[in-house]
């Protein structure tokens, strides 16, 4: 373990100008040659600030006060020039489409070269060479919209590896790509890690997904300090990640319910390699047996329904949607999944009249919908986008709420009782007279929920819900959105989160290249391996884990797991935000 | 996928010359053109831009789009110009020469039509070159040529990153005004004109806001991989000068040299048949 150091903080602390307190606190963090680190916590944590502070964006674009020393190859980084800091630090955004700068792969990956004036042949041979190395040299004249999530990271890890780079930072690497993406994005980073030796620093909050590779040490941070820095085994056998509002892998929050006791040499941060002896195996078989209920299904009322739709976009040679059945029932929380591409977005275009159907037919409550505007199915069909930015206009929230009812000439006295409720629905009544960009990503999501409720629809259709949030977020998020959901509305979410759909959704409704391939539990789903191979899903832990422990049916033990989560950890949960 | 530029990828020697020089060339046809009202020499640009158009593999069907929009403005362009100065022949060429009997303001005169026809043989003689150029150049490379040319590598580089992002920003506009539309901003000639403009602010700021976004991104993306480091930088699209560049740019030089000589022979920019 006497590897060199590459980079050091040593009582290292941080505040931007623009703010009061410092958003970093006596950081102490030293990273050897070779080393794959995950920097894991909350939002606000401080993590993405730690990762400006390495790839030197601290202190050149954003300004601020540095404290304590932070050292790169032994050099003082506020020494340097940004410049040097990229020849040694290389860093893939979160956003690969955005950081697509060329117009073509071979041009973006030979931007730093470009940069750095380096001449043909070696340009082109250089280019060559590391678009072979991620596997995009197929593709070296496409442009970015002819390439799918996964392809354009491939593009921004060449594009920062042709540099030759002695750290590389992935920030979040899985949040823009479908879960079995995801994986290959995983495997990725590790074969990239092991062919150049760099030192990797992932920063993300999808642990179980980071670790489907081995990485040497998670940092976790809080608040703005480090308060973990140990082995994943170790930090997994801890509580700090529950404390901190991190979510840890879904198969060891199975086995705690079981009480089987995690330590590290059990080796719980794979469980492939963890050892489960067979006192636990029996103490999670005994989990299982204890109560397994059986499931009320009430009385079904088809709400929306679409029968046989296909829908060619302008231009175009491959029918998006393909003959789509399906079916919602009124008061139903439902997933649509699949790819990019799949035709999952435009389905939902579809519905709300956006783009309008070649051929088929669909109903709401029996209705055609084909003879109503936009407008009109607006009033009746709510849609939410993924980025909230796209649909405010407003700088007031009350304003913004009130917009979809004013645009409609609803009387004034009117506006202002509706708009009280859907702010009080949305839990915004507290800052009614905020402007809006006082609010958070989460708060501002609210916002948009509300300006669409307000128009009191009957199915509300929303586009990746808890895209970029952190644990604590996405319950936030998603729990309202079960309330709302308890309250009678018809929720219609699209998502490549599997935790999502196990855990909120009734049902799934899987698309995969303009076709519904099934439609059906979720449980069952994400324990089927062709459906799960099609659609670029990822097989839920759990499953593995309850063959492990010689459990044979694995499907009825995830859905056993979630009929647990949701009838005893969500009740204690929501008392606890009673008393907070 | 819509864009300013609308390569069409067809071998041709057209195509082999470099982005610079085919700017270059286009600036010095334009400018002869533009510069002379020699009809011969207009007539022989015509033919010439033709014969290269012809050469350039570019087929009509390919373009028609834009040659329909540059007729229609080409029409409105002479109306315009007859509307407004019925007379600007005579006045030019200094003779009078009614058409067919007729008198007043509006009356037709051989001198005007005359104008009018070296008026539309310098539109004739540009738009196959304006149009291959706009066909025949990579986009990515046109900013190598810029910079080539002496334009600032960040303003060179600008270009191209406007032809990069415009197409997501026309794919953001139709969302954002999908979902505009779906909360009841009317954008169909329904509305009123003030109803419109504040439509149109309705979908703005949400642009706007998002655009800022992205831009940040951008910028921080671009400088985490040293753009902005030194004075020059390489272009992997830059293709080095070649003979046949050499030649076009000389040949486009010579354009120019013949109509400052014709200027000097007719004495004045314009080619007098009525004396």
């Amino acid at each position: 373990m006497d590897r060199k150091i590459l980079l050091k903080f040593d009582g290292f602390g941080f505040k931007y100008n623009a703010q009061s307190e410092p958003t970093l606190y006596d950081i102490n963090l030293t990273l050897r040659r070779g080393e794959r680190i995950l920097i894991a916590g909350p939002s606000g944590c401080g993590k993405s600030t730690l990762v400006h502070c390495i790839n030197g964006l601290i202190p050149f674009s954003y300004k601020g006060e540095m404290s304590g020393s932070l050292t790169l190859k032994g050099r003082e980084t506020k020494d340097m020039s940004i410049f040097d800091i990229s020849h040694i630090v290389g860093t893939v955004l979160q956003d690969s489409d955005a950081q697509f700068v060329g117009m073509t792969v071979a041009e973006d990956i030979a931007f730093a070269l470009e940069n750095d004036c380096i001449a043909d042949p070696m340009l082109h041979d250089r280019v060559k060479e590391v678009a072979s190395m991620v596997g995009i040299d197929d593709h070296m004249r496409h442009a970015p919209d002819e390439l799918s999530g996964g392809q354009k990271q491939r593009v921004s890890v060449a594009g920062v590896l042709v540099d030759d780079v002695d750290i590389l930072i992935f920030d979040e690497p899985l949040a823009n790509l479908d879960p079995a993406t995801g994986k290959q994005a995983m495997d990725l980073i590790d074969r990239m890690q092991q062919e150049t030796g760099a030192t990797v620093i992932i920063v993300e909050h999808r642990l179980e997904d980071v670790l489907h590779r081995p990485v040497d040490r998670i940092v976790l941070m809080n608040k703005g300090r480090i308060v973990a820095d140990s082995t994943p085994d170790e930090l997994l056998s801890s509580d700090e990640l529950n404390k901190c509002g991190v979510r840890e892998p879904l198969y060891i929050t199975a086995l705690k319910y079981a009480g089987v006791s995690i330590t590290p040499d059990k080796h719980p941060s794979s469980l492939g390699r963890m050892v489960i002896d067979d006192a636990d195996a029996r103490k999670v078989t005994d989990w299982y047996h204890m109560n397994t209920r059986a499931v009320k299904e009430g009385t079904r009322e088809e709400l929306l329904k679409a029968e046989g739709v296909v829908f060619t976009y302008p231009g175009t040679e491959r029918k998006a949607l393909d003959g789509i059945s399906v079916s919602v029932g009124r008061g139903e929380m439902t997933a649509i999944v699949g790819t990019n591409g799949a035709g999952k977005s435009t389905f939902s275009k579809v519905i709300c009249g956006f783009e309008k159907t070649d051929e088929g037919i669909i109903t709401l409550s029996g209705e055609d919908l084909a003879s109503l505007s936009i407008k009109e199915r607006a009033e009746r069909i709510g849609y939410v986008m993924q980025n909230p930015n796209q649909m405010i206009s407003k700088v007031w929230i009350k304003d913004e709420v009130a917009m979809g009812l004013r645009t409609r000439g609803v009387p004034e006295d009117k506006i202002e009782e509706r708009v009280e409720k859907a702010l009080k629905i949305c839990g915004l009544w507290k800052m009614r007279k905020w402007p809006i960009s006082a609010l958070s990503f989460g708060q501002k999501k609210r916002v948009t929920i509300a300006a669409i409720l307000v128009l009191d629809p009957e199915i509300i259709i929303l586009d990746e819900p808890t895209a970029g949030q952190d644990y604590r977020h996405y319950t936030e998020i998603m729990e309202f959105l079960t309330e709302l959901n308890r309250k009678g509305i018809t929720v219609l979410m699209i998502t490549h989160d599997m935790h999502l759909m196990l855990e909120y959704a009734d049902r799934a409704i899987v698309f995969s290249r303009g076709h519904v391939i099934a439609d059906d539990k979720c449980y069952n789903i994400l324990t089927d391996k062709k459906i799960i191979k099609e659609a670029s899903l990822k097989e839920t832990s759990l499953y593995d884990l309850a063959l492990k422990c010689g459990i044979e049916d694995g499907t009825d033990f995830v859905k056993h797991f979630i009929d647990h989560e949701r009838e005893t950890v969500r009740v204690e949960q929501s008392m606890e935000e009673v008393y907070d | 996928m819509t864009n300013l530029f609308n390569y069409i990828d067809r071998p041709s020697p057209v195509h082999r010359l470099t982005g610079a020089t085919k700017f270059v060339c286009l600036m010095l046809w334009s400018f002869a053109a533009m510069s002379t009202y020699d009809t011969r020499m207009l007539a022989a640009l015509v033919i010439g831009s033709m014969i290269i158009f012809k050469v350039g593999r570019i087929k009509i069907k390919d373009v028609s789009f834009m040659l329909g929009f540059t007729a229609v403005f080409l029409v409105i362009n002479s109306i315009m110009i007859f509307v407004f100065s019925p007379r600007h022949g005579t006045e030019i060429y200094g003779t009078c020469t009614f058409l067919w009997g007729m008198s007043g303001r509006y009356a037709l005169t051989a001198e005007q039509l005359f104008y009018h026809l070296n008026y539309l043989l310098k539109y004739l003689s540009t738009i196959p070159i304006v149009l291959l150029f706009v066909c025949t150049t990579n986009p990515s490379e046109f900013a190598s040529s810029l910079n080539k040319i002496g334009i600032k590598y960040s303003v060179s580089y600008a270009v191209a990153l406007a032809l990069r992002y415009i197409p997501d920003i026309q794919k953001q506009y139709h969302e954002i005004s999908q979902a505009g539309q779906a909360r009841g901003i009317e954008m169909t000639k329904k509305a009123s004109f003030t109803g419109r403009i504040k439509a149109a602010a309705g979908i703005l700021i949400p642009l706007i806001m998002s655009s800022m976004e992205r831009i940040d991104i951008i910028s921080n993306a671009m400088e985490l991989r040293g753009f902005g480091k030194g004075k020059k930088r390489t272009w992997y699209m830059g293709r080095p000068f070649k003979v046949q560049d050499i030649l076009a740019m000389a040949g486009c030089g010579l354009l120019v040299a013949l109509a400052a000589y014709l200027a000097y022979v007719n004495g004045g920019r314009y080619y007098n048949p009525f004396i």
